[in-house]
């Protein structure tokens, strides 16, 4: 299983593997967002949140079809499912391992582009916070999505509409977590919201992804 | 070890392609299917592998017990060809992976990217990896596809080694190995019949 992550880590970051592709986007976003809505710095204090979300959010949809595609494309996945690893646990190690390349990314320059929105100073630690509870959800959803749609060319259009709803739960509770801070209210109920739907999915989906994964091998 | 496989029906796409098929293999022993294009070959050999649920019959061993190779080799172009072994070496616990390189005549592209290899060395890189698993039950699906002549012979030795060491190997092939030990099963016989059309809507036309 170690074995799996690592090899999945490195072929993320050697050539083609994908790796900025998601924090590039998450950058254009943020960046592109104040020419759009204009550099009225009130305003953009108010959406910083949501825009950083949403940004994270599709950032992360960006990058979903590579987690399983490229394994069936060559015929790594077949193997997979011969070798002693239960496919209960490859596919929450490929959530893992899209997390790591992905997810964690977004959360760590998150602050960082949190200043070219304006966002106000108590903002900062809640919206990191909520970004590192809500993301993992975001990458076990969007693998039971790659696994529904792993048989398919081109599945990416279906694959961003079935995992599309499934994400809305994230990304109201994240942004309203973030957002309530910044007004000074309790975030605590966001919050557990949050990470009860983290915790649900990362319990779950699992056994969900191997079973759609299982059948799509035939 | 021995495999028995007893009255299997296999289908593809919901559609019976094979019925009734038994055969058996014991240790030390390799059977060779046969068959044209299409014939079913390589869904039996999925369905034995475990990656699909028999129509009909039964299996007589774990898919525990079995390595599976198919039609693509699942290498990664951007790993080197060690990186690419090693890391089937340790999903499978077996660890070292010198004499699969050395069976299969790869030690000198070792530091290679398998990007880089041609269509028969990938396919040697594939092979190996069935050594690397150390699984007594080889499931082959055309291995021998783009393999010169050398690397045929190669593959011959080293699946006459498998079986030497009390394993078992399954194969689906369509030119000569050399495995004159070898059993030959023809599957064209089991060709399941096709379903008779419903002529139900007919009756109202």
């Amino acid at each position: 299983m170690i074995a799996l992550l690592i090899r999945d880590l490195r072929l993320a970051v050697r050539a083609g593997g994908g790796f900025g592709l998601g924090l590039a986007f998450f950058l254009i976003v943020v960046v592109l967002v104040p020419f759009g809505v204009g550099p009225e710095s009130g305003l953009l204090s108010t959406i910083a949140p949501g825009i950083l979300w949403l940004g994270a959010l599709l950032a992360c949809l960006l990058s979903l079809d590579r987690i399983l595609a490229l394994d069936w494309e060559d015929g790594s996945l077949d193997l997979l499912a011969t070798a002693p690893v239960p496919m209960e646990a490859i596919v929450s190690i490929k959530a893992l391992a899209h997390w790591i390349t992905t997810g964690l990314p977004l959360v760590l320059v998150a602050p960082v582009l949190g200043l070219l929105l304006n966002l106000p100073g108590a903002g900062y630690g809640p919206l990191v916070l909520s970004l590192l509870i809500g993301t993992p959800a975001l990458s076990v959803i969007g693998t039971f999505g790659a696994a529904l749609t792993v048989g398919l060319k081109r599945g990416g259009l279906l694959l961003s509409l079935l995992v599309l709803p499934l994400y809305v739960p994230t990304l109201i509770f994240g942004a309203e977590m973030a957002r309530r801070s910044i007004e000074g209210m309790d975030a605590t109920p966001p919050l557990l919201m949050l990470a009860g739907i983290t915790c649900g999915t990362i319990a779950l989906l699992p056994f969900a992804s191997a079973a759609v994964l299982r059948v799509n091998l035939r | 070890m021995e495999l028995i496989v007893s009255g299997l029906s296999v289908a593809r796409g919901g559609i019976a392609v094979l019925e009734g098929l038994s055969f058996s293999v014991s240790e030390g022993e390799a059977l060779v299917l046969r068959g044209p294009n299409g014939s079913g070959k390589t869904t039996l050999l999925r369905t034995v592998a475990g990656l699909q649920p028999p129509l009909k019959g039964h299996i007589g061993l774990e898919h525990e017990a079995m390595a599976y190779a198919g039609h693509s080799d699942g290498i990664k172009s951007v790993l080197t060809v060690q990186e690419n072994l090693q890391f089937w070496a340790d999903v499978f616990e077996t660890g070292c992976i010198v004499p699969a390189l050395q069976a299969f005549d790869l030690t000198s592209l070792a530091n290679r990217p398998a990007g880089g290899l041609s269509a028969g060395q990938k396919r040697r890189l594939g092979l190996a990896r069935m050594v690397v698993s150390g699984r007594p039950v080889w499931v082959l699906d055309e291995p021998t596809v783009s393999l010169d002549a050398a690397s045929v012979a190669m593959f011959a030795e080293a699946v006459r080694a498998h079986l030497a060491a009390g394993g078992l190997a399954l194969l689906a092939t369509h030119i000569d190995l050399g495995l004159s030990e070898a059993k030959m099963l023809d599957v064209t016989p089991f060709k399941a019949v096709p379903p008779e059309i419903d002529d139900f809507d007919g009756a109202f036309l």
